[in-house]
């Protein structure tokens, strides 16, 4: 019993000690940790000069799903339902301002005639992803800031910061994250930022065979996502929150939430 | 050298007047911050901040995911027969990697990964099945009832499909037009007569486009009160009947009706 007896002083002086002990291998490793890391941004891509984001043209859009599938495989998404970074919804309205919506595996597989008894009015596919918000709330809620915006406009996850709390999937109002099953953690769209950095399109707009998404810079210069811009009268998602998305929408209808 | 002897006097003078619990106090205080700052050192990398309120070392993990789409251009290096025959046909729109999956593999080394091409029927239908919600003018078929049980690419070309023999009569393709007319009034008269159609037409009917009728003038070729057409043709004065409109606003050309 008498090494639990010891002094208050002691027991004040040898958790400093071992405060200071513990601490030392953290600085060393601090110091190397940034040593290692060689950015990309210093090898010629100045993330300054871009403001990323997509446009949507609905009346293009045939519900094929190629952009849903293209993203899996390229991101490595799994190919189980319910996990999407991009997806494809269907509108159906009916006589009587009955709205059906629907996206049997995001549309992955493509979509079968939907068997409806009243009468249809009119229908159409909207394509969905993160809507890169200027003013994410997901990033504002994650506790251990594992989410957050880079210069050039695209809101990403850092995985190995991420605790899979689940308080951004909370936080986005247009149900664009997920956990990823393997390594819960949170995952959503990414814009492809490792092809745009590389002066690829994203893979989503690569594989649309009619054109109906269109990426781009917004800042300024003559670009595909400009035009479109210009040309069309834009709407985004739910502008009421004041997320301020980067992907606009052309021909969206009053009845797309 | 008295200033600072001064000093330390004033200093051991002060502490003498700091009452002993705050002293105390102070002692796990100062560990706790001297806890915080060497916390906060190990956690947050240096790197930190660097580019915004993130890890500058968390970019490159995500640029340096792997591409699975390459660029399309790269094919034509060693298909340039098939890249040249589809940028030129109604598939031109389409990326080969829709149909052929994901290639920058394929481009490292062709015969390691070598590509699958979607020969089954229900490939094409993804994109042509008929579905109500899809934008008009897009061509579809119903599978069903569209030539059932054999590939599609038994007669269409993946990378060139059209029709696979090219039709004389407008009705192979304007079948449902040309039912109506056939009831009508305009029965006998021919679709060119309104219709200047190029041939070319008839085999990339988008890209070679016939005219279409844009004035009242034409209609009133035969309607007009003084035009020298067939006597059992209806007339109508052309200056006040349905002056402010064309002809079509009211008539369906392909099924005039007057009553
Ligand atoms: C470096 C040259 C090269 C490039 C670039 C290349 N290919 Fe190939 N590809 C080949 C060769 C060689 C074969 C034949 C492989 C075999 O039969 O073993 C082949 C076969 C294929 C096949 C197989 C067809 C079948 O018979 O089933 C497809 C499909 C294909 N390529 C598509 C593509 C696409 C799409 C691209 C562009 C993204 C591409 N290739 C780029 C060399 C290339
Ligand atoms: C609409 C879907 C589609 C697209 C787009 C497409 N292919 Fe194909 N491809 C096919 C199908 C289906 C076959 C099998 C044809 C057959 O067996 O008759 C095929 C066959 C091939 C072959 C094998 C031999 C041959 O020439 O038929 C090559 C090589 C090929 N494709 C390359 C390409 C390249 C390169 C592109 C882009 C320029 C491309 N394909 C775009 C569907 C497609
Ligand atoms: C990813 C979507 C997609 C796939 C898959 C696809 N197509 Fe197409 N197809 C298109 C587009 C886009 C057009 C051009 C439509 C236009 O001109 O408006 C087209 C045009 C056509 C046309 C010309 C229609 C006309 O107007 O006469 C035919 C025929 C056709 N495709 C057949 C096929 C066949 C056969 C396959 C399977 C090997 C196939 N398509 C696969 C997207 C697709
Ligand atoms: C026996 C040969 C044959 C087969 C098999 C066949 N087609 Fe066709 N297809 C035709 C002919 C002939 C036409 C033009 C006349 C017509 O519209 O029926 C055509 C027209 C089309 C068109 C244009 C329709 C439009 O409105 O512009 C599309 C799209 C098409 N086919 C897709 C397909 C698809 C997809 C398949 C497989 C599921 C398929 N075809 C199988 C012969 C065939
Ligand atoms: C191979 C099939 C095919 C044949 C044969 C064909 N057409 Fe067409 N035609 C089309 C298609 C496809 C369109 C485009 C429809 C669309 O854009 O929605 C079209 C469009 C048209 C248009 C509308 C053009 C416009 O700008 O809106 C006219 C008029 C027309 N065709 C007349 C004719 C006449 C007259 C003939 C016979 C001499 C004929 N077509 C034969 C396929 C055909
Ligand atoms: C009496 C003159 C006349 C004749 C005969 C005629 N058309 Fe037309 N057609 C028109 C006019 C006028 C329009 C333009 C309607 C409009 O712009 O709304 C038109 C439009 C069209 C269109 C565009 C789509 C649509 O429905 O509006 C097609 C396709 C077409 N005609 C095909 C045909 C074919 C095929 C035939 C023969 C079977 C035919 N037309 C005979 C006058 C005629
Ligand atoms: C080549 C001459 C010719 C042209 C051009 C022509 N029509 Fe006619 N139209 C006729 C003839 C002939 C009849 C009457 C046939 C019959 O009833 O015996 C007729 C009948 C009609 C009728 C009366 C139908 C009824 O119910 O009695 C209307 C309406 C009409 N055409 C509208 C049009 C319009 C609109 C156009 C222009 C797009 C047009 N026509 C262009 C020859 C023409
Ligand atoms: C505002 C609608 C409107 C427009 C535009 C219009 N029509 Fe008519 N048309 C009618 C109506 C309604 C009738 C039925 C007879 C009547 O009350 O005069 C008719 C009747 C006709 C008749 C049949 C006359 C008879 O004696 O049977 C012809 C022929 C005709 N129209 C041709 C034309 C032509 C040619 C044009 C373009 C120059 C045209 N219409 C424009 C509404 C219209």
């Amino acid at each position: 019993m008498k090494e639990a007896n010891i002094e208050r002083r002691d027991f004040l002086k040898r958790l400093i000690v071992s405060v200071l002990s513990f601490s030392s291998p953290g600085l060393l490793k601090a110091q190397e940790k940034s040593k290692e890391s060689t950015s990309l941004y210093e090898k010629g891509y100045d993330p300054e000069e871009h403001l990323w984001g997509m446009g949507i043209r609905i009346n293009r859009c045939i519900g094929c799903g190629r952009c849903a599938d293209a993203c899996k495989r390229e991101n490595d998404v799994p190919r189980l339902p319910f996990f999407f970074r991009t997806w494809v919804e269907r509108y159906i309205i009916l006589e009587g301002d009955e709205v059906v919506v629907d996206s049997p595996t995001g549309g992955v597989d493509g979509f079968k005639t939907h068997v409806q008894e009243k009468k249809l009015v009119r229908s159409f596919f909207v394509p969905k992803l993160c809507n890169q918000c200027d003013k994410p709330p997901c990033v504002q809620v994650c506790p251990v800031g594992a989410t957050y915006k880079t210069e050039d406009g695209v809101t990403l996850v850092d995985s190995e910061y991420c605790i899979g709390c689940r308080y951004c999937i909370q936080a986005c109002p247009y149900g664009a994250r997920f956990i990823h099953p393997r390594t819960h953690t949170a995952e959503k769209c990414t814009f492809c930022y490792h092809r745009i950095v590389k002066g690829l399109i994203p893979a989503c707009v690569k594989v649309c065979p009619t054109q109906a998404r269109v990426f781009g810079d917004t800042k300024g210069r003559a670009s595909p996502l400009v035009r479109f811009m210009r040309m069309n009268k834009i709407r985004v998602l739910k502008p009421y929150l004041n997320t301020e998305p980067k992907v606009f929408y052309a021909g969206l209808d009053m009845e797309v939430k | 050298m008295k200033d600072i002897s001064f000093l330390a006097k004033w200093a051991k003078k002060f502490w003498k007047k700091v009452p002993d619990q705050v002293v105390r106090l102070s002692i796990p205080i100062l560990i706790l911050i001297i806890g915080f700052i060497v916390m906060r050192n190990l956690l947050v990398p240096s790197d930190f901040g660097k580019y915004g309120h993130f890890r500058a070392a968390a970019i490159d993990e995500l640029v340096s995911q792997e591409i699975q789409y390459s660029e399309h251009e790269m094919c034509f290096e060693c298909h340039d027969d098939v890249v040249k025959a589809k940028n030129m046909s109604y598939h031109r729109g389409v990326e080969c990697e829709v149909c052929h999956g994901p290639a920058a593999a394929h481009i490292e080394d062709p015969e390691g990964n070598q590509l699958p091409a979607p020969r089954e029927r229900g490939y094409c239908p993804l994109c042509h099945e008929y579905l109500p919600s899809r934008p008009t003018g897009f061509p579809q078929i119903v599978s069903e009832s569209h030539n059932p049980f054999r590939a599609c690419v038994s007669c269409h070309d993946a990378h060139d499909p059209k029709p696979p023999t090219v039709p004389k009569e407008c009705e192979a393709c304007h079948a449902e037009i040309a039912r109506t007319k056939a009831l009508s009034h305009h029965v006998y008269i021919s679709c060119i007569r309104c219709h200047k159609t190029p041939k070319e037409h008839n085999i990339r009917p988008r890209a070679h486009r016939p005219e279409k009728p844009s004035t009242r003038e034409f209609c009133g070729e035969c309607h007009d009160e003084k035009a020298p057409s067939a006597k059992g043709v209806p007339r109508v004065n052309m200056e006040t009947h349905g002056e402010r409109y064309v002809c079509w606003q009211c008539h369906y050309p392909h099924l005039p009706e007057a009553h």
